[in-house]
C-alpha cells in the first residue's frame, strides 16, 4: 500500500458561488432586521403603548395587521418596537462579550502563568453558573429588567469567548512565523495586532454570528420568565409570556412575537453557519 | 579572527506534564568572526532547539550567550531588536516561518519596517534582496501558500538577509532546494561571507555539503555535543562511535 495516493477532491466552483449568493442573501436579511431594530421607532403603524379597549383583541384586519392585544395596543407596531430591544440588544451583547472575552483570551495566552491561571479559573467560576440560575440570582440583588437580564447573559457568556482565542493564540503563537516576526523586531503588541489577531479572528466571527440567536433566545426567555423586559415594555418574550393565555383563544396575539423570535433566531444562525463554511478553508476555490 | 559568538552550558528541559525530557544537555559553542560552524545530528538530537535558544527565541533553563562581547541571555524589548539587526534565522519550515494571510514580500518589509525603512524604500529593498536569492519581483505579491518549497525557502532567506545580520543561523535552509538552486545559494551566502565577513551557524543533514560549505563542524547526539572540530578532520577521521556510525550511514 505504500505509495498510493489519496486522491483529492477539488470542489466545484459552483459550490462556493452558491455559498457566496447565500451569504449575501442572509447577510441582506440580517442587515434588514438589524436596520427595523434600530430605526423601529419610525417604521411602527402606531403607538406601541397606545391602549384602545374598545378594539380589545381585535383579529387581524387591514388597519390591524397582526391584530390588537387585550389592551386593544397594535400588536404589528409592538413587535416591530420589540424588535430594539430582542435583535439590537442581543447584537450590542453578543458584540461585548465577543471583543472583551477574547481579549482576556489573548492575554491569558500571552502572558505570564500566573495572571493566566488567575483569570482562567475566574472563567471557569462564570461559566460554573447555570445561566438561569445566575440570571435569577442578579435578579434577585439587581432586581429584573432588560438591563439586568443582559448583564447576566453577559457574565456568564464571555468565558466561552476567552477560552477560544486562548487556545486559538496559544497554537499560533507556536508556529514558526510569530518567531520569525520577533526576529523582524516586531514588540508583543505588535505580534498580536498584526499577526495574532488577523489569524484568529476568524473562528471569534464564527462563534459570534452564531452566538446572537441563542442570546436573543435567552434574552426572551429570561424576559418570558419576567426577568428581563418589564411589561408595558414591548420585548418579544415578555409579550409572549404576558399573552399566553390567550393562546386558545386569540392566538395571533402570541404567535406574532413568536413567529418574530423565529425568524430573526433562523436568519442569525443561518448566516452564522453560512460564514462559517465561508471561511471554511476546505471551501476555498 | 576573533570571537563573535559563544554560548555557554547551555540547558534546556521540556515538561510536558510530569515528563521532563532533557532536548539540550551542557551545550558550549563558539564561532568566530566570518566563521563557518556546522551542527550536525540525527533527528531530535537538539540541533533547532539549540539554534532556538542562540536566537532568544526560547529561555533556556541554564547557561549563557554571549554575542560580539555582549551577554544577551536577558535582553528584552528595544535591545532585542537590535541584536536581530546582527543576528537573523532562516527556519526550518519555510512555508510555515510566513504569516498565511500576509504576501512574501510584506513578510520580508516587515523587519525593513520596524528598523525604519520607508515603504518605499523596503519594497525596493524586498526585490532586490528577491532577485539576489534567485526569485523574480512578482513573488513579493503572492502567498505562502502559493509557491513551491523550495521558493519559499529562497524568500525566507532574502527576509533574513534584509536586515544585513552579521550572523546568520539557518535550520536546514537548504535541504529543500534541489541541487542546481542549492549550489545557488551557497554561492551567494559564500559571497556574503567573504565580502561581508557573515558567520554562519549552518544546521545541515548532509555531510558532504558541510564539508564543503563549512570550516568546523559540531556534532551533537541526544542533546550533547559528542564531538567537534575541524570539518576535514572530523569528517575523515571522527573519533567518537557515534560520529562515525552518522558518516557511515549517511555516506553509504
Ligand atoms: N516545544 C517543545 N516541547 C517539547 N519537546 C520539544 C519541543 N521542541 C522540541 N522538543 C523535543 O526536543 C528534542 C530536540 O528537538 P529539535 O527540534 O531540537 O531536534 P532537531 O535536532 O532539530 O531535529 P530535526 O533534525 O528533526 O529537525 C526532540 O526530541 C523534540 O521532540
Ligand atoms: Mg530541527
Amino acid at each position: 500500500m505504500t505509495g498510493q495516493r489519496i486522491p483529492t477532491v477539488r470542489k466545484p466552483k459552483v459550490r462556493k458561488n452558491n455559498l457566496r449568493l447565500k451569504l449575501a442573501f442572509l447577510a441582506c436579511l440580517a442587515l434588514l432586521l438589524l436596520l427595523a431594530s434600530f430605526f423601529s421607532e419610525y417604521l411602527t403603524p402606531y403607538d406601541p403603548y397606545l391602549q384602545d379597549l374598545t378594539i380589545a383583541k381585535a383579529p387581524p384586519s387591514s388597519e390591524h395587521w397582526l391584530g390588537t392585544d387585550r389592551y386593544g395596543r397594535d400588536m404589528l407596531s409592538r413587535v416591530i418596537a420589540g424588535s430594539r430591544t430582542s435583535i439590537f440588544a442581543s447584537l450590542l451583547l453578543v458584540g461585548f462579550i465577543a471583543v472583551f472575552g477574547s481579549l482576556i483570551g489573548i492575554l491569558c495566552a500571552r502572558s505570564g502563568k500566573w495572571l493566566d491561571t488567575f483569570l482562567m479559573r475566574t472563567a471557569d467560576l462564570f461559566l460554573a453558573f447555570p445561566g438561569l440560575v445566575f440570571a435569577l440570582a442578579v435578579a434577585a440583588v439587581l432586581g429584573g429588567g432588560v438591563h439586568n437580564a443582559i448583564f447576566a447573559l453577559a457574565a456568564i457568556s464571555w468565558p466561552k469567548y476567552a477560552r477560544l482565542s486562548r487556545s486559538q493564540t496559544l497554537a499560533i503563537s507556536a508556529l514558526p512565523f510569530m518567531q520569525a516576526a520577533r526576529m523582524g523586531g516586531c514588540g508583543s503588541l505588535q505580534l498580536v495586532w498584526r499577526h495574532v489577531l488577523p489569524n484568529i479572528s476568524g473562528p471569534i466571527l464564527v462563534t459570534a454570528m452564531l452566538d446572537i440567536g441563542t442570546m436573543m433566545m435567552e434574552l426572551a426567555g429570561l424576559s418570558f420568565l419576567g426577568l428581563g423586559a418589564k411589561p408595558p415594555i414591548p420585548e418579544w418574550g415578555s409579550m409572549m409570556s404576558e399573552t399566553r393565555n390567550l393562546l386558545p383563544t386569540q392566538p395571533w396575539i402570541t404567535l406574532a412575537p413568536g413567529f418574530a423570535i423565529f425568524f430573526s433566531v433562523m436568519v442569525f444562525n443561518l448566516l452564522g453557519d453560512t460564514v462559517r463554511d465561508y471561511l471554511d478553508p476546505k471551501n476555498r476555490g | 579572527m576573533e570571537e563573535f559568538l559563544r554560548a555557554e552550558h547551555l540547558h534546556k528541559v521540556f515538561s510536558s506534564g510530569a515528563e521532563k525530557f532533557t532536548a539540550v544537555d551542557d551545550v558550549s559553542l563558539s564561532l568566530q568572526h566570518g566563521e563557518k560552524l556546522a551542527i550536525i545530528g540525527e533527528s531530535g538530537s537538539g540541533k533547532t532547539t539549540v539554534a532556538r535558544i542562540i536566537a532568544r527565541l526560547i529561555e533556556p533553563d541554564g547557561g549563557r550567550i554571549i554575542l560580539g562581547g555582549k551577554d544577551i541571555t536577558k535582553t528584552k524589548g528595544r535591545e532585542l531588536r537590535q541584536v536581530y539587526g546582527v543576528m537573523q534565522m532562516v527556519f526550518q519550515n519555510p512555508v510555515e516561518s510566513f504569516d498565511p494571510r500576509w504576501t512574501l514580500g510584506d513578510g520580508i518589509c516587515e523587519g525593513l519596517l520596524n528598523h525604519g525603512y520607508a515603504r518605499a524604500e523596503a519594497d525596493k529593498e524586498c526585490r532586490r534582496l528577491l532577485s539576489m536569492c534567485g526569485l523574480e519581483e512578482d513573488f513579493a505579491r503572492r502567498y505562502p501558500y502559493e509557491v513551491s518549497g523550495g521558493q519559499c525557502q529562497r524568500a525566507a532567506i532574502a527576509r533574513a538577509l534584509a536586515l544585513s545580520p552579521k550572523l546568520l543561523i539557518l535550520d536546514e535552509a537548504t535541504s529543500a532546494l534541489d541541487v542546481t538552486v542549492q549550489a545557488e545559494v551557497l554561492s551567494l551566502l559564500d559571497s556574503l561571507h567573504r565580502e561581508l565577513s557573515m558567520s554562519y551557524l549552518f544546521i545541515c543533514h548532509d555531510i558532504a555539503l558541510v564539508q564543503d560549505f563549512c570550516h568546523r563542524v559540531m556534532v551533537m547526539h541526544q542533546g550533547k555535543v559528542v564531538e567537534e572540530g575541524n570539518c576535514d578532520h572530523v569528517i575523515r577521521n571522527p573519533q567518537q562511535e557515534y560520529t562515525k556510525r552518522l558518516i557511515d550511514s549517511v555516506l553509504q
